[in-house]
C-alpha cells in the first residue's frame, strides 16, 4: 500500500509543485529553484526506492479510477524501461533547474519559468508511466502543450512565437493521429489497459487494421521524435531559453518519440512495414540531420540537427527491433541525453558569457574559458562517438546490428553504408564545434568579453561529462546492469543478459568507428573554409527548406483557404441567411413527409361555426394587411397585427383554453404597448424607397412570395392532416388523472407548469429576467437616430391643444384602475392552481397596472409616487423559485418535488396551499420585474432624451450671452 | 372548424414567413410576431380542436380523459407565449439600437450595395 501511494505520489508531485511555483512572487527566486529541485529530488528518491523492485522484474501498478464507463482508467505502471526513462527525466530536470538558477535573466519571471517546466516533467512522466494508452494520449497531448508554452517563454520575440506554434501544430496533430491509433489498438487488442496490449502482439499484427494503425501510430512518433520529414519545428524551437532546449532536445520531448517506438516495437514491430517505415525513417534522418549539422552557423541550431540526427539513429535501431538492437536503443537514449544536455548547457554558457551564438564570430574560446571549453570538448567528443566515452559505446552497437542483422532486404544491405556516413558527419560537426568555438586566434570583437561562468552554473555540466566518462570506461559497472533491465522489460524477460564491454577485440565495429573517425576528420578539414563562409546547407539543398514548405501549407489552409470558403459558402447578410433556413426547413419537411403525408381515411371533422369564419376571415385579412404595411405604414402594421394577435386569443378561448386566451390577451396588450413606445425611436420613413421599384426588387419580392405561400401550405396541410386524426391516449391523459391527486389542482394546465415540469418553467422565467436584463443593458447606452432626438409634432406645434390636459379623464380613469387591476392580479394568480389563472398571467397583469400609470400620467408623476424596482422583483423571483426548489431536497425529494394540500382560511374559505404556489410566487414576481423592466427602460430614452434637449438648449443659450 | 383553422395557421406561416425574409427590421419584428401566431397555433391544434371542455379536473373521483381537452399542447403554448415576447421585446430594443447607430433600417445595418 505506501508503495502504491509513493507511487501516486510520484505522479502527482511535478503538477503539486507546479501550482505552487505559480502563486509565488516574480522575484522569489532563491525560493521557486529550490522549491522545484527539491520537487526533482523527491521524485528521483521516491524512484530510488523503487530500484530494489525494478531490478527484481516486477512490474509497479497503481490505480485510480477515473472515466470507467470509457475504459479510461487513471492506470500507472512502472517497468524496467519506465523506471530508467522517469529517472533520467528527473536527473537532468534537477541539472536544468540548476543550471537555469543562473541562466535566466533578472527579467525573466523564474517561478512561471520553474511551473511550466515542472508542469512539463509531469506530462512527461505522465508518458513514462501510465498504464492506459488513452491516458498516456493525454499526457502526451499535454507534453505538446506545454512545451509550446516553454518554447515561447519569450513570448516578446516572433521567432520564439513562431516556433512555439510550429512545435504545438506539427506534435500536436502527431499526438491526434497517435490517439487514433490508440483508439484501434485498444480496440485490436481488447482493452487499453497498457500491459494487456503488450501482450497481445500477435492479435494485433494480424488484425485487418494494422497498416492505417500502424501509420497514425508512426505519424505520433516521428511527429515528436522529429524525424524526416517532420525535423524542421526542433530547429525552430532553438528560440526557447537555453535550459528549455537541454530538457527538452535531450532527454524530454523528442524522447518521448523513440520510447513509443522502443516501447511498442514489440507489439507493432517485426513487419517488413515496420522495418522500412521505421529504420528507412530513421537512416533518412540520421544522414540528413548530420548534413545540416555541419553547416549550419548557430551554435544551437548545430546542436539541434546534431540531435535529430541521433533521434534517426534510436529510430533506425527500433526499427530493426531484434533484443539488441532495443538495448542498444535504450543504452543511446541515455547516453545521447547526458552528452547532449551538456552540450547544450556549454552552448548557453557560451552564449550568456560571450553574447553570441555564432561560430562564425566565436573563436579561440579556449583562452579566457579554460574550463567550460574542457568540458564542452569531452561532451561533444562522446557525440562524435571517440572511444572511452558512452557514445562510442552505444554507436557500436548501433554497427555491430547494422553489419550483424539481416532480413535480406535492400534497407538492409544499405545499413551499415548510413551508419558509417551519417558518423563519419556526427564526427565531422562535432569537429567544427570544438575547432572554430575553442581554438584558433582569439575573437576579439564579440558582445561580451568572455569569462568562465559562476561556479554553478557549471556543476550540471561537470557532472554530466563525468558520467560521460564513467559510461564510457566502466560502463558494466554503471549503466550496465539498469539497462539490461529495462531492455527485458521490453523485449521480454527471457532475454539473456547483455554484458557491455568497452573492448570486444579487432572486429568490424571497431574498424567502421575508426573508418568513420578517419573520414569525418577529413570531411571537416577539406571542407572548414568553405561551411564558415557559405550559406547554412549544403550545396542547393539549403533552398529547400521544410519550414518554408509549413508555412506555405499553413498559410494556405489557416488563412486562404477559410477566407475562399468564408467568401464562397457564406454571407453577412440576414436575409440570404434566414431565406437558406426556411428553404432548409422546408426541404427537411418534404424529405421527411413524402409519400408518408396521407389523411385519415375517415376525418374527424367539427361543423363549420360561420362565426369562426368570420373571426378568421378578420384574422386572415389583419395577418395579410400587416405583411402588406409593415414596410410603409408602421403603425398600420401594429393595428393589424394586434387584430390578429386578438383572434388568435378567441381562437384558444374557443378551443377549451381559457389559460392560454388569458395569457394570450395579457400579453398581447404589453407587446402592443412595447412596439408603440419602440416606434417612438424608429424614424418614420418619409419618402418611398426608389429601389423598391426596380425590376430586381420586385423579382425578390415575387421569389419570396412563392416561398412564403410554399411554407404556409405546407404548415397548413400537415395541420390540418393532424388535426383530423383520431387523437391517441398520450401523456396528457395521464396529466389530466394525475393533476389533483398528485398536484393538488384542478387547472391541469397549471399544475402542469408550476408542478410537473417545474423545472421547464423555471428555465423559462431565467430566459425572462435574461432578455429583462439583455434589453436593459442595450438601452443605456442608448444612441437614438438623429431624426428622432427632436420633440414629436405634437409636442412642438404652437397651435397644438395644450399638454396640460391631454388624455385628462382617461388618466383619472386609469390611475384609479391602479387598485382594481392589483386585486384582478391577486385574483388571478390564487385561483391560478384551481381554476384558468397563475404566475404568468398574475405578473403580466400587474405589470400592466403599473404601465397604465405610465401612460395615463407621465414618467416624473409615477416615478415621484411608486418606487418600483423590477430588477429586484426579479432577482426576488427567481430566488425564491429556486428556494422553493431547493425545499424539497430537506426533505429528501428531488429538486422541486412540490407538496400540496389546502387550507381554510376564514371568510376566503378552502385555498389551495401547495409548495407549488411559492413557486408560482416566484414566476409571478419574475414576470412583474421583467415585463416592467423592458417597458420601463424604453420608457426612460423620452425622459433622457427630454433632458439631453434641455442641457442642449441651455448650453446655447449660455452661448448666445456669451 | 379544421379547416378554418388550418387555412388559418397558413396564411399567418406564410405572411410571417414572408415579412422575415424582407429587408426592413420594422417588417421582421412584425414578421416573428405573426409566425410565433402560426407556431402556437399549430402546436396548439395537435391536440385536437375540443370546443367547450377546458381541463379543470374536478376535486376526486375517476376522470375520463377523453372527456377533457388536451392540456399538454397547453402548457407547451403558455410559456411559448411569455417568451415570444420576450423574444419581441428583445429583437425591437435590437432594432432602435440598430437604427440609431447604424442610420438605416435594414436588417444588415447597411443599405443593398449595388
Amino acid at each position: 500500500m505506501a508503495e502504491h501511494n509513493l507511487f501516486l505520489l510520484l505522479a502527482c508531485l511535478p503538477f503539486a509543485t507546479s501550482l505552487i511555483l505559480l502563486t509565488l512572487p516574480q522575484g522569489a527566486r532563491g525560493a521557486s529553484s529550490w522549491l522545484s529541485a527539491l520537487s526533482m529530488a523527491g521524485g528521483l528518491a521516491v524512484l530510488f526506492a523503487f530500484l530494489p523492485e525494478i531490478q527484481a522484474g516486477n512490474v509497479l501498478r497503481a490505480r485510480l479510477e477515473w472515466v470507467p464507463s470509457l475504459g479510461m482508467n487513471m492506470a500507472l505502471r512502472m517497468d524496467g524501461f519506465a523506471w530508467l526513462f522517469a529517472t533520467l527525466v528527473l536527473s537532468i530536470g534537477l541539472l536544468v533547474v540548476i543550471y537555469a538558477r543562473y541562466y535566466m535573466g533578472r527579467n525573466d519571471s523564474l517561478p512561471r519559468f520553474y511551473a511550466l517546466l515542472l508542469a512539463f516533467t509531469g506530462a512527461m512522466q505522465g508518458i513514462l508511466i501510465s498504464g492506459n494508452v488513452l491516458v498516456m494520449v493525454v499526457f502526451w497531448e499535454l507534453t505538446s502543450f506545454m512545451s509550446f508554452l516553454l518554447i515561447g517563454f519569450w513570448h516578446q520575440g516572433a521567432a520564439a512565437r513562431d516556433g512555439a506554434r510550429t512545435a504545438l501544430i506539427i506534435t500536436a496533430l502527431g499526438g491526434l493521429c497517435l490517439l487514433v491509433a490508440m483508439l484501434m489498438l485498444g480496440h485490436a487488442a481488447g482493452s487499453y489497459d497498457l500491459g494487456m496490449i503488450l501482450r497481445a502482439g500477435e492479435k494485433i499484427r494480424a488484425h485487418s487494421l494494422y497498416g492505417p494503425m500502424l501509420a497514425l501510430f508512426l505519424m505520433g512518433a516521428f511527429t515528436k521524435s522529429a524525424q524526416f520529414p517532420f525535423h524542421f519545428w526542433l530547429p525552430g524551437a532553438m528560440a526557447a531559453p537555453t535550459p528549455v532546449s537541454a530538457f527538452l532536445h535531450s532527454a524530454t520531448m523528442v524522447k518521448a518519440g523513440v520510447f513509443l517506438l522502443v516501447r511498442f516495437a514489440p507489439v507493432l514491430g517485426g513487419t517488413e512495414a515496420w522495418f522500412f517505415a521505421v529504420t528507412g525513417a530513421g537512416c533518412v534522418t540520421l544522414v540528413l540531420g548530420a548534413v545540416v549539422a555541419l553547416y549550419r552557423h548557430d551554435l544551437k541550431g548545430l546542436l539541434a540537427y546534431s540531435t535529430i540526427s541521433h533521434l534517426g539513429l534510436i529510430t533506425a535501431l527500433a526499427g530493426i527491433g531484434g533484443r539488441v538492437a532495443l538495448l542498444a536503443a535504450i543504452f543511446h537514449i541515455c547516453n545521447h541525453a547526458v552528452f547532449k544536455a551538456s552540450l547544450f548547457m556549454a552552448a548557453g554558457i557560451i552564449d550568456h558569457e560571450t553574447g553570441t551564438r555564432d561560430m562564425r564570430r566565436l573563436s579561440g574560446l579556449f583562452r579566457p574559458m579554460p574550463y567550460t571549453a574542457t568540458l564542452a570538448i569531452v561532451a561533444a567528443a562522446a557525440m562524435a562517438g571517440v572511444p572511452l566515452l558512452n557514445g562510442f559505446l552505444s554507436k557500436e552497437m548501433f554497427f555491430a546490428e547494422a553489419v550483424d542483422w539481416h532480413n535480406g532486404t535492400w534497407l538492409d544491405d544499405a545499413l551499415p553504408y548510413f551508419a558509417i556516413v551519417g558518423s563519419s558527419l556526427s564526427v565531422a560537426y562535432s569537429l567544427r564545434f570544438i575547432a572554430t568555438v575553442f581554438f584558433g586566434p582569439q575573437a576579439t570583437d564579440l558582445p561580451k568579453p568572455p569569462h568562465e561562468p559562476p561556479a554553478w552554473m557549471r556543476r550540471p555540466v561537470e557532472l554530466l561529462v563525468l558520467i560521460c566518462l564513467l559510461v564510457g570506461i566502466f560502463p558494466a559497472l554503471t549503466l550496465g546492469p539498469i539497462i539490461n533491465t529495462a531492455a527485458r522489460s521490453v523485449a521480454g524477460a527471457d532475454m539473456p543478459y547483455y554484458k557491455i564491454a568497452v573492448w570486444h577485440g579487432v572486429n568490424a565495429p571497431l574498424m567502421m568507428s575508426l573508418a568513420a573517425l578517419g573520414v569525418g576528420t577529413l570531411i571537416y578539414a577539406l571542407s572548414a573554409k568553405s561551411i564558415s563562409d557559405g550559406p547554412e546547407g549544403p550545396f542547393l539543398l539549403h533552398r529547400i527548406r521544410g519550414q518554408r514548405v509549413y508555412d506555405w501549407l499553413l498559410f494556405r489552409l489557416t488563412w486562404r483557404l477559410p477566407r475562399l470558403a468564408l467568401r464562397w459558402l457564406s454571407t453577412e447578410a440576414l436575409q440570404p441567411q434566414l431565406r437558406l433556413l426556411v428553404l432548409t426547413a422546408i426541404a427537411v419537411a418534404c424529405g421527411a413527409l413524402w409519400g408518408a403525408l396521407s389523411f385519415a381515411s375517415d376525418l374527424r371533422l367539427h361543423a363549420p361555426n360561420p362565426g369562426f369564419g368570420l373571426l378568421w376571415l378578420v384574422g386572415a385579412a389583419c395577418a395579410i394587411g400587416a405583411a402588406w404595411q409593415a414596410k410603409y405604414h408602421r403603425f398600420a402594421a401594429l393595428v393589424l397585427l394586434g387584430g390578429a394577435g386578438v383572434v388568435t386569443c378567441l381562437t384558444f378561448a374557443w378551443f377549451s383554453s381559457p389559460d392560454l386566451a388569458l395569457t394570450q390577451l395579457l400579453v398581447e396588450v404589453a407587446t402592443t404597448v412595447l412596439l408603440l413606445l419602440g416606434l417612438r425611436w424608429l424614424p418614420k420613413r418619409r419618402s418611398e424607397i426608389a429601389e423598391d421599384k426596380l425590376l430586381p426588387a420586385k423579382v425578390r419580392r415575387a421569389r419570396d412570395l412563392v416561398i412564403a405561400v410554399i411554407g404556409g401550405l405546407g404548415i397548413a396541410s400537415i395541420a390540418f392532416a393532424m388535426m383530423t386524426r383520431p387523437l391517441i391516449s398520450n401523456l396528457g391523459d395521464w396529466f389530466l388523472g394525475n393533476a389533483y391527486y398528485e398536484g393538488g389542482g384542478t387547472n391541469v394546465v397549471n399544475v402542469i407548469l408550476v408542478d410537473f415540469r417545474a423545472f421547464d418553467t423555471f428555465g423559462e422565467i431565467a430566459v425572462l429576467a435574461i432578455v429583462g436584463l439583455t434589453v436593459y443593458a442595450l438601452l443605456r447606452r442608448f444612441r437614438p437616430a438623429p431624426e428622432s432626438v427632436e420633440a414629436p409634432d405634437q409636442q412642438t406645434l404652437a397651435d397644438s391643444p395644450s399638454l396640460d390636459d391631454y388624455l385628462y379623464v382617461p388618466s383619472v380613469v386609469m390611475v384609479w384602475m391602479f387598485p382594481v387591476l392589483i386585486m384582478v392580479a391577486g385574483y388571478f394568480f390564487f385561483r391560478g392552481h384551481d381554476l384558468p389563472g397563475g404566475g404568468f398571467a398574475a405578473g403580466v397583469t400587474l405589470a400592466i397596472a403599473f404601465l397604465v400609470q405610465y401612460i395615463g400620467t407621465n414618467v416624473r408623476w409615477v416615478e415621484s409616487r411608486i418606487t418600483v424596482l423590477p430588477i429586484r422583483w426579479m432577482g426576488i423571483g427567481l430566488l425564491v423559485s429556486v428556494a422553493t426548489g431547493m425545499g424539497a431536497w430537506l426533505f429528501g425529494y428531488p429538486f422541486l418535488t412540490a407538496h400540496a394540500r389546502y387550507v381554510h382560511i376564514p371568510l376566503v374559505g378552502e385555498v389551495p396551499a401547495a409548495t407549488a404556489l411559492l413557486f408560482d410566487i416566484g414566476v409571478f414576481a419574475t414576470v412583474v420585474g421583467a415585463v416592467v423592466l423592458m417597458l420601463v427602460a424604453i420608457a426612460h430614452q423620452s425622459l433622457r432624451a427630454s433632458r439631453r434637449r434641455e442641457m442642449d438648449e441651455a448650453a446655447a443659450a449660455r452661448k448666445e450671452v456669451a | 372548424m379544421e379547416i378554418i383553422l388550418s387555412a388559418a395557421i397558413g396564411i399567418l406561416s406564410a405572411s410571417g414567413i414572408w415579412l422575415v425574409l424582407r429587408p426592413r427590421s420594422f417588417q421582421v419584428v412584425i414578421g416573428l410576431c405573426l409566425l410565433s401566431y402560426a407556431v402556437n397555433l399549430f402546436i396548439f391544434s395537435m391536440g385536437r380542436l375540443t370546443p367547450g371542455a377546458p381541463p379543470i379536473m374536478p376535486k376526486g373521483g375517476f376522470i375520463d380523459p377523453t372527456l377533457y381537452a388536451d392540456p399538454l399542447p397547453q402548457a407547451l403554448v403558455l410559456t411559448a407565449i411569455v417568451i415570444s415576447f420576450a423574444t419581441t421585446a428583445l429583437f425591437l430594443v435590437v432594432m432602435i439600437v440598430s437604427r440609431g447607430l447604424t442610420g438605416t433600417d435594414h436588417v444588415d445595418g447597411k443599405e443593398r450595395s449595388q
